[in-house]
């Protein structure tokens, strides 16, 4: 049983940067928009996001920081996609790279620091039921951020109307554009809003999760983010679930290799990504289905037609 | 209020097509002496360690022919991809599975093969690239699978293998430990073709590779259909050309030329296995791709460029104390200057009235 | 109704002064005036290409005007956008829907109204807006689920919604049936009674005589004539949209086609895309030397059956379509163009040619078997003159062969690729709405080289939502309605109103008429 606890609430804690990152790109994607540069994002946002914690001492501050260091990455996103009418795949790859490089660069002092555990929730007598306790009534603040953000985008895209106009903008462009809808500057907040996320989602992994900075520590969640967004078919309540599930598989492998199961490492290190191109594979296969669900508009670039 | 509008050009525009990219190196290096001030260094020096300094010897300006071999093989077969919307951007997985390929010829056949190692080795390389491609081809063309992301995922599995190798079973029983393979020798390794440089058969073979990519794509009738899948694939299946077949095709092709550019690696410049081959060729391919215009010349000419940074990286590491990742902050800067002076081909720029892009 | 020439006194509820507005390389609007009064119906008319919809785009926000003035109620509007025409007053239904295809008909009306956000009290209120005015609309379906001409009734409602003071109506009944044109016009002519001005634009001259007070012709950009279209004849409103007399098409000769080049038996097909429509129990025999024409609104199947014909979907079995008796349901599209099949399709730019590529090689792009490859290489030199051919022999107007796709003209791209499909002399040639959005002198080169075709034998089978397009070029006429084809009928044995009851839906296929035979 307490073992069971351990692996469910690492689970958790390794899910949330992929949920947070997540539920940004669904935004940004719903309204008709892929950027690909998430994981650039992240790992900008994870410096950052150590950086300011460290120097000040405050997590709080290091998150803020981390989200505004995501949406300026996204806010170049954007103008080159949006007001220069660049490629959004080969701009999303630059913003990866370019974000790989400038983290490595401002990250060299941190190397080898740490960060003080970041609290827990922690409520006398409830948070110590087993399993439930720990689960739901132990975690850091973020993963509960993270939890409310899936809500409130729910209910921001399925019952505002504001969300509605982002829905039929990743929808058709030219229809809303011809009923006066102002598609530019609501996909750059969208965009915005998505980078913002992934700061976040990068900082919890340098300020929680770790909690150091090394090079290149996003390891391809960035990617996985996407993946994800995918596996939810763009739907927020399914990719808490697709999060969770994904922190249960590369958490299960780590446990894996505590046990001393007979595999090598190495190969324990892939279950997640052979994970996420299996549940790709299956998502994808039927193709109605996404038809149905993907924002018609994605990755297409928008001219007002004049 | 007048600001800036784009009307889109009739007829794409040559001089553009042509001015973009050099353009866009004008405006990194502005970016470039930006950045060298901001980390306190003088920009004049900082260039001069940078871009002259590395290529001022012999030895040195055949280190261009040397880093650019592997970003020339990987960017042609990325490129002529790019051309028909196949995106893989697991070129640096595929460049991993071709340098353990043909590394298993060399580590464990030399001996038996004799003068056939390295040929062989080659081949292996090859088919190592061409299969970790083919699974992102196969699940694209038959469930539908993103190749972005599953070529990309497959580049982290590769990885992991290749660290499985070298610290289990083709780890150096003689190597004290270090995570690193037996160096090759005999038959399995590259000699240079030049004294005084390391050129050799990497660099020979991305010139092969650029003059077979330029045939392909302007002369034959599947680049032809590769163009035109790129553009308008409702045209391509209106003339019933097959988009199956052409990502098969990008991606075998992609994948079996990173895969050479692996093995070319481990057996010429590295000459073992180690825990690290590339120092993200695979990625930086696609920048190369992009700056030479998906175009094989100008991926040459962009290769030698990106090539150059990767020298001047290095150098700048010791007589500047700059860390190496600002070369990828280069890298990066030059592709967001690209696609942002890609703009200038496809549009006019004009001063004038505000479109009615409402503000509602 | 009130007579709006008498009315002196009353402020012109729309008037445009001057109107200009340019693009690179065209003036889209040069000059114009246009003045609607209250409860008027307004045809603005014009032919393809005339600036019919840039102007009304700028009437509606859409598109700003480079000069000139828009006085509403005879105050000049300043600052305009979609929002604040609507706020005027000013509704407009477009040619091509602004419709969201994955959001419900409550949604989609609620995107088109400012600051409605109580859905409930919206859905009561379409649901009554729709039957005040006879029309059905389910609020709770999806888009992507309704027939075209439902479709056009959301866009109608979600104006209406708004108690508009002008309605504009962009080209609305090329998604209609001739039946269902009759009940629009009912519609419009009560709202005009109940005080709405209606500018309704349109290229078809039947329609604004019957239904329009005035008239405003657009030619080339420029206001070339007033008048009012109920004491005009169609020729002399034409010579006012065209400027010159306007040649027809020599009607052909009936050609009883002998022998049959293309046969359909019971083709059944799912769609592929889940937004499309089912191919219900299809039969159809195309004969050598005859025109067929497929009439139908669009979205009734015409775009599925035409990939299945030229093998972009693959038939159930191989005998479900035959040429020249031989089956070939199975084989793919360059399988088919071996046996002599030629394809037009309906989009020029995006499917019938890459508008980024030359005309050269856009020429290629369907003449790959015909001698310009070669061992896998292509044969440049014969490309290039195959391209200089078809540039010659259908006066496509371009700056030679190495211009882009897209710099050319509706009317001349579409001439070329007509011209690339004919001169591989095919034996059947099919064309889906061959002169959709083309000017008149397009459209005419177009139909003779039709015609032409078929008096050489070949077959020709011509998909189009345009009624008279079809009664003026074919010798047989099928209907295509909710995914099945009627019988064909003989031109001369069946008119515009039998056929436009077909497009309702309203006939049998074969098999069921046979069905209740037997019974």
């Amino acid at each position: 049983m307490h073992e069971l606890t351990a692996i469910l609430v690492s689970m958790v804690l390794s899910a949330t940067p992929l949920l947070l990152a997540a539920s940004g790109e669904l935004v940004t994607e719903k309204s008709g928009v892929l950027n690909l540069g998430v994981e650039g994002m992240m790992v900008v946002g994870a410096v950052v996001g150590f950086g300011v914690a460290f120097g000040t001492d405050s997590a709080i501050a290091g998150f803020a920081v981390a989200a505004i260091a995501g949406a300026l990455m996204a806010a170049l996103f954007a103008v080159l996609t949006l007001i220069f009418l660049a490629n959004q795949v080969a701009t999303g790859l630059a913003l990866t790279i370019f974000g790989l490089g400038l983290s490595a660069l401002m990250g060299k002092a941190y190397i080898g620091k740490t960060l003080p555990p970041v609290p827990h929730l922690h409520i006398p007598g409830i948070s110590d039921i087993p399993l439930v306790g720990p689960l739901i009534f132990g975690e850091n603040a973020m993963v509960y951020v993270s939890v409310a953000f899936v809500i409130a985008i729910a209910w921001y895209l399925s019952r505002t109307r504001s969300g509605l106009v982002l829905r039929s903008i990743g929808e058709n462009h030219d229809a809303a554009h011809a009923l006066g809808y102002p598609v530019r500057r609501i996909r750059f907040l969208a965009v915005l809003f998505g980078g913002a996320m992934s700061g976040l989602g990068g900082a919890y992994l340098s300020i929680v999760y770790t909690p150091l900075w090394t090079e290149g520590m996003t390891a391809g969640r960035g990617w996985i983010a996407l993946a994800l967004v995918v596996f939810s078919t763009w739907k927020p309540w399914r990719l808490l679930f697709g999060a969770y599930l994904f922190g249960f598989f590369s958490i299960a492998q780590l446990h894996a290799q505590g046990f001393a199961v007979p595999i090598a490492p190495e190969f324990l290190s892939m279950l997640p990504y052979l994970a996420t191109i299996l549940v790709l594979v299956i998502i994808s296969r039927d193709a109605k289905r996404i038809r149905l669900n993907a924002p018609a508009a994605l990755g297409k670039a928008f001219r007002a037609t004049a | 209020m007048p600001r800036l509008r784009l009307e889109p050009r009739a007829q794409t525009s040559r001089l553009a097509t042509y001015l973009s990219p050099v353009l866009a190196v004008v405006l990194t290096l502005i970016g470039a002496a930006v950045l060298f001030a901001i980390l306190g260094r003088d920009p004049i020096r900082a260039y001069q360690a940078f871009f002259i300094d590395p290529i001022s010897t012999f030895y040195g300006a055949g280190e261009l022919g040397v880093k650019s071999a592997p970003l020339i093989l990987c960017a042609i077969g990325l490129a002529i991809g790019f051309r028909a919307n196949v995106w893989n951007i697991g070129a640096e997985g595929q460049f991993v599975l071709g340098g353990i390929c043909g590394s298993y010829v060399a580590l464990f056949y030399e001996p038996t093969l004799g003068p056939a190692t390295l040929p062989v080795m080659f081949i292996a390389g090859a088919l190592g690239g061409l299969a970790w491609a083919a699974i992102p081809a196969l699940l694209k063309t038959q469930f539908n699978a993103n190749e972005i992301l599953t070529s990309l995922m497959l580049t982290y599995v590769a990885q992991l293998l290749l660290n499985y190798l070298v610290r289990g079973p083709w780890r150096n029983p003689q190597g004290y430990n270090f995570p690193q393979s037996k160096i090759f020798d005999g038959y399995a390794v590259i000699e240079p073709w030049i004294s005084g440089t390391r050129i050799g058969l990497g660099t020979f073979l991305a010139l092969i590779a650029a003059a077979g990519g330029w045939f392909l794509l302007s002369r034959s009738f599947l680049g032809y259909q590769i163009k035109v899948i790129g553009l308008t694939p409702a045209a391509a299946a209106y003339a019933g050309f097959s988009a199956k077949r052409v990502t098969w095709f990008c991606l075998l092709l992609s994948g079996g030329l990173a895969g050479i550019a692996g093995i070319n690696e481990v057996a010429g410049p590295i000459g073992q296995l180690l825990p690290v081959i590339s120092p993200g060729y695979g990625f930086t391919a696609i920048i190369v791709a992009f700056l030479g215009r998906l175009h094989p010349v100008g991926i040459v000419l962009a290769g030698l460029l990106i090539a150059l940074s990767y020298l001047g990286g290095e150098a700048a590491q010791i007589s500047l104390d700059l860390p190496v990742a600002v070369v990828g902050v280069f890298q990066g800067m030059l592709l967001f200057f690209l696609l942002a002076c890609e703009l200038l081909v496809r549009y006019r720029v004009q001063i004038g009235q505000a479109i009615a892009e409402s503000a509602a | 109704m009130s007579s709006p020439g008498g009315s002196a006194a009353e402020a012109p509820r729309l008037e445009l002064r001057g109107i200009t507005k340019r693009y690179p390389g065209t003036v889209a609007n040069k000059n114009v005036d246009l003045t609607v009064m209250p409860s008027e119906l307004h045809a603005l008319l014009g032919e393809n290409g005339a600036g019919k919809s840039t102007l009304v785009k700028i009437i509606y926000g859409v598109v700003g005007a480079d000069e000139g003035e828009i006085r509403w109620q005879g105050e000049p509007i300043a600052a305009h956008d979609p929002a604040s025409a609507r706020r005027l007053g000013i509704g407009m239904v477009f040619q091509h829907f602004t419709l969201f295809e994955t959001l419900t008909v409550t949604e989609n009306i609620a995107l088109g109204l400012d600051d409605q956000r109580d859905m409930r009290a919206l859905r009561r209120k379409i649901v009554e807006t729709a039957k005040r005015y006879g029309m059905a609309l389910d609020p709770d379906r999806y888009v992507h689920d309704l027939a075209v001409g439902e479709r056009q009734r959301v866009e109608i409602v979600r104006c209406l919604m708004q108690e508009p003071k002008l309605l504009i109506m962009d080209e609305p009944t090329s998604v209609l049936t001739p039946q269902e044109v009759e009940r629009l016009f009912e519609v419009l002519r009560r709202l005009a009674a109940e005080g709405c001005s209606i500018l309704y634009i349109s290229h078809k001259l039947g329609e604004i005589m019957a239904l329009c007070q005035r008239a405003t012709v657009l030619r080339q950009g420029a206001v070339t004539a007033q008048c009012d279209p109920r004491r005009e004849t169609s020729a002399s409103l034409a010579r006012m949209m065209v400027g010159s007399e306007v040649l027809a098409v020599k009607r052909p000769a009936e050609h009883k086609g002998e022998g049959e080049a293309l046969t359909v038996t019971n083709l059944t097909m799912e769609p592929d895309d889940p937004f499309g429509t089912r191919l219900d129990n299809i039969s159809l025999a195309l004969r050598k030397g005859e025109i067929l024409g497929i009439a139908g609104v669009a979205g009734n199947g015409q775009m599925e059956f035409l990939r299945a014909l030229a093998g972009e979907r693959l038939a159930p079995s191989a005998d479900a379509i035959r040429f020249d008796g031989k089956p070939a349901g199975s084989l793919g599209p360059a399988g088919r163009r071996a046996r002599g099949l030629a394809f037009v399709p309906e989009e020029r730019l995006g499917r019938g040619a890459v508008a980024e590529l030359s005309l050269a090689d856009n020429a290629l792009l369907t003449a790959y078997l015909d001698g310009n490859v070669g061992a896998g290489m292509v044969k440049t030199a014969t490309v290039r003159n195959f391209a200089g051919a078809i540039v010659k022999d259908y006066n496509v107007v371009c700056a030679g062969i190495d211009a882009e796709a897209r710099s050319l003209s509706g009317g001349n791209m579409q001439k070329f690729i007509i011209g690339r499909e004919i001169l591989q002399k095919p034996r059947v040639l099919i064309a889906a709405h061959p002169t959709w959005g083309v000017d008149v002198g397009a459209a005419l080169t177009i139909h003779e080289a039709l015609i032409r075709l078929r008096d050489t034998g070949a077959a020709v089978l011509v998909v189009s939502e345009d009624l008279d397009e079809l009664f003026e070029i074919c010798d047989r006429i099928a209907v295509m309605s909710h995914g099945r084809l009627s019988e064909p009928k003989r031109v001369a044995d069946t008119n515009i109103d039998e056929i436009g009851l077909l497009m309702g839906g309203e006939f049998e296929s074969k098999e069921q008429a046979g069905a209740h035979a037997a019974s």
